[in-house]
């Protein structure tokens, strides 16, 4: 096989021609958000290796179930859910090829090259966008169970005077204005005054550790009062992360009547001086929920020019949602994210259909587009914890390409040197077959849609040195055969015959070491792999084959050659 | 025609007892520098939270430091990278079993202690990487995995093309340059990371290419030369090869040298490893893999080195009898 010139030749031409063809820039659709916020394809013409995330920065993410709040009864099955909707968000996010896949059967990874705003990014993939529409209880029942939740926490020890808020000074504040809304960012500069007014409460009941008269509970949460709506508990913003400590003990959990939920606002509201954090009573049966949820917009409102998020509910959940509204007209329905209630419940004025709106106070229209994209693509059935995050800068990106390159060509004109230097006009057929070397290894990376990593270029750099080993090794056999006075074709003959087994042990061997590299490596390291693989297999090809063929066009044109230049 | 050492008849084998000193002068200090110090093992196998961090004006460590402390961020290190004002920030996580989570509140605690120390915008964070305790003990269980297993690949792999005495060797000389290389990323404080545990990986498939090219070369004198010993043998292969060693080795450390001096920062390292695992590979594929070979031949002898042994009925009682070495 392959003993002519011309057919080594033909084959070596088709290697050529696959390498360029497989290297050659072809259009490569992206899928990109515009100006106006939706998404469009576009056409990009480029060179089709793929960087990695180290090389053109990016963000990579591992996310496991976080079970610490809500256990899942099958976990294999939520996992695969969750990797749908992730890949449904991502595609709607906008990044140009992203990868979203399942590693072993407890991790996705998620990576996204070129992203701008990782914490944006990050939001997105870890929001559970849980929709859930609620009514507000009428009845006070959580005035009703106050009493004795206050008793079973008397009976366990704990005192109101842990903390300093006086219910007075609750009380006092809340007959402020009640109805200014108020996004998270403006609560900050009232948390001095709020200090202030701690402060004083303190002064005022200087160290008391006797119970609060009215009990812990029913010092803190306080009804919004005639015309607020129903439902609706104002708290200390400071108290908030104590009061929903204690509400959430099984003890005190207890008394709540059967059928009721207590919600947290998504945001404290600034009331008087002081942040107030509104809780609601809520049915426990939700109308409906974003299950039945087809389409989400995000759209700034006419009348207010604040964002929104229009919805479109399918046929069974605008039926359910029609019948329900219908029978409630006139009272209060919370909408909840994520089991948090957004904005102030506002009042159903008459039935609604299929189509409804969130409110969204203080964002911005980003975000409204983010919720929107996260409720569109559905709910994850358990939230997603970060387990590893690897965040790489573009710059820092294309500092490494820049890097990489320079070093490969320093040690590419050295082995180019030490070659010539010592295998003179074989050495140089040795430099041609490592252009060869390169070009099928890029050529061979760009087929398998390899990515081309930090750790990859080094690769590719050590392994230019590696790669003339082969030519070394059939050289230094061909030189040894001729001290033995053997003609040169005949050295030459032998020289490529003995050195074969050599070369193939020990890049098998190579091989297999690095084969057991890409199955442990994650990124980087199987981009080092791969590339070391293909290096591997490409320097066996041009040591042997091509610079066997160069060898035999020699002897060819020279049949008289008495003397070798080696 | 430029050869170096192209006839050269060096007595390597006769010469293996100093070189076992010297394996033993290097191995034994630098294992017990690893037994006190331990590695420096990066976030990436530890589990915690990195940020590269470039900023625009000059950096005072100890101001940095503070700012940390008083974010809750305690015993961070923080170490110039590269450039004057290019730092790295490192918290490892103190106590395994920790919610990885806390490695996001710590890159957010971080990046506020910079916005106070440094200033918002006088900066930019080049990189970071936050990795959860658990996600590290896997990575670290799946790398000596990984060494471990391509051992046994190796090996069969030999066993196969030559005979498992061969394979044998090998293995032991590679596992002399993992040690000796592990010890050496100790003494050099180099940071243990995925890049370089990819290093030591290569650095093994490098030596066991080198060790395979003189076996390979024993083979054949195996066969060629009937009358010599296998001392001698061993000594002819390794000498018949020191041209091919010396230019592979010469043209390996030309592209390396041009990585650890142009590479940058992340991949110094990596060649900083591979540099010290072609001398390692060069001096264990003669020093080790063949001497070693030689007593395992010695105590069970195959069929490719029958007739090349110490005639076995004058001394039946020890095997491990020095044969005559020839120079």
């Amino acid at each position: 096989m392959f003993a002519t010139i011309r057919s080594r030749l033909i084959l070596i031409a088709i290697l050529v021609v696959a390498s360029v063809y497989f290297l050659f820039p072809r259009n490569v659709t992206l899928r990109e958000r515009g100006a106006n916020g939706v998404m469009r394809d576009t056409v990009v013409t480029r060179v089709p290796l793929k960087r990695g995330l180290d090389l053109q920065g990016g963000m990579h993410l591992a996310l496991e179930l976080d079970q610490s709040k809500q256990v899942s009864a099958d976990p294999k099955k939520d996992l695969d859910l969750a990797l749908t909707v992730l890949r449904k968000r991502i595609d709607e996010f906008g990044v140009e090829e992203p990868l979203v896949q399942k590693v072993g059967d407890a991790r996705i990874v998620v990576e996204l090259a070129g992203i701008t705003d990782p914490a944006r990014a990050k939001a997105i993939v870890q929001r559970s966008a849980f929709l859930e529409f609620k009514i507000t209880n009428e009845t006070g029942a959580l005035e009703k169970a106050l009493p004795a939740m206050d008793r079973t926490l008397r009976a366990m020890g704990v005192k109101g005077a842990v903390e300093p808020e006086k219910p007075s000074a609750v009380q006092q504040l809340l007959g402020g204005d009640t109805t200014r809304p108020a996004g998270a960012d403006s609560a900050r500069p009232d948390t001095a005054k709020a200090k202030g007014a701690k402060g004083a409460a303190r002064d005022t009941v200087a160290e008391d550790t006797t119970p609060v008269p009215g009990g812990v509970l029913s010092g803190l949460i306080q009804p919004a009062g005639p015309g607020g709506v129903p439902g609706e508990y104002a708290v200390p913003e400071t108290a908030f992360p104590r009061v929903d400590s204690l509400i959430n003990l099984p003890a005190v959990k207890r008394h709540l009547p059967r059928g009721l939920v207590l919600r947290w606002s998504s945001a404290p509201t600034s009331v008087g001086v002081q942040p107030v954090r509104f809780l609601y009573a809520l049915d426990d049966k939700s109308i409906v929920t974003g299950a039945n949820l087809v389409d989400a917009q995000a759209q700034l409102d006419p009348l207010t020019n604040g964002p929104i998020v229009t919805f479109e509910l399918d046929r069974a959940g605008g039926r359910r949602f029609g019948d329900e509204t219908g029978r409630h007209v006139g009272d209060y329905m919370a909408i909840l994210l994520d089991g948090r209630v957004q904005g102030r419940p506002p009042v159903i004025q008459s039935r609604i259909g299929r189509n409804g709106q969130i409110t969204l106070g203080g964002k911005s229209l980003q975000e409204a587009q983010d919720l929107a994209l996260t409720l569109k693509a559905g709910a994850l059935p358990i939230p997603l914890k970060i387990v590893e995050e690897r965040q790489v800068g573009a710059s820092l990106g294309s500092d490494s390409i820049r890097k990489g390159i320079t070093a490969g060509l320093v040690g590419t004109a050295l082995v180019i040197l030490i070659m010539l230097v010592f295998y003179r006009l074989s050495g140089a057929l040795a430099v041609i077959a490592l252009g060869f070397y390169l070009l099928f290894t890029l050529g061979a990376l760009s087929m398998v849609d390899a990515t081309l990593t930090l750790p990859g270029l080094a690769g590719i750099v050590l392994s230019i040195g590696i790669a003339v080993d082969a030519n070394v090794l059939i050289f230094e056999r061909i030189r040894e055969e001729l001290m033995h006075g053997k003609t040169v074709r005949l050295a030459i003959d032998e020289g490529f015959k003995h050195a074969m087994n050599a070369i193939i042990d020990s890049n098998v061997s190579a091989v297999l070491t690095a084969l057991f590299l890409f199955q442990f490596g994650t990124g980087p390291v199987k981009g080092f792999a791969v590339t070391l693989i293909m290096g591997i297999i490409a320097s066996m090809i041009t040591a042997i084959f091509v610079t066997r063929t160069f060898f035999m066009i020699w002897l060819q044109r020279r049949p008289a050659l008495s003397t070798l230049s080696i | 025609m430029l050869r170096l050492f192209g006839n050269a008849n060096y007595d390597f084998i006769g010469a293996r007892r100093y070189a076992y000193g010297l394996t033993a002068a290097i191995l034994l200090p630098g294992l017990l520098f690893l037994l006190l110090k331990g590695l420096n093992y990066s976030i990436e196998f530890t589990g915690g939270t990195l940020l590269q961090v470039r900023s625009n004006k000059a950096v005072n460590v100890a101001d940095l430091r503070s700012g940390l402390d008083r974010e809750g961020v305690h015993g961070a290190e923080i170490q110039n990278f590269g450039a004057e004002n290019e730092y790295v920030i490192r918290a490892r996580i103190a106590k395994p079993g920790s919610d990885a989570n806390d490695t996001q509140a710590t890159a957010d605690a971080v990046r506020s202690a910079l916005d106070k120390v440094l200033g918002a915008g006088n900066y930019t964070v080049a990189r970071t990487e936050a990795v959860g305790p658990k996600v590290g003990g896997e990575l670290r269980q799946k790398a000596f995995l990984a060494i471990f297993l391509s051992f046994f690949a190796v090996l069969a792999y030999l066993a196969y093309r030559f005979e498992w005495r061969f394979g044998l060797a090998a293995v032991i000389a590679t596992a002399h340059d993992i040690l000796a290389t592990i010890a050496f990323i100790g003494v050099l404080r180099l940071e243990v990371s995925l890049t370089v545990v990819a290093a030591v990986l290569s650095m093994v498939g490098y030596s066991l290419n080198d060790t395979i090219i003189i076996f390979d070369r024993v083979r054949e004198n195996l066969h060629k030369h009937k009358q010599e010993r296998f001392a001698q043998i061993l000594n002819r292969s390794i000498n018949e090869t020191l041209p091919r060693s010396v230019l592979t080795h010469g043209t390996t450390m030309a592209s390396l040298l041009a990585l650890t001096i142009f590479g940058g920062e992340v991949i110094r390292p990596f060649a900083l490893v591979m540099l010290f695992g072609v001398f390692t590979g060069t001096f264990s594929s003669i020093y080790i893999a063949s001497p070693v070979l030689m007593a395992i031949e010695q105590r069970w002898p195959g069929p490719a080195a029958r007739g090349h042994l110490a005639p076995k009925k004058a001394a039946p009682s020890s095997p491990t009898r020095k044969p005559q070495t020839v120079g």
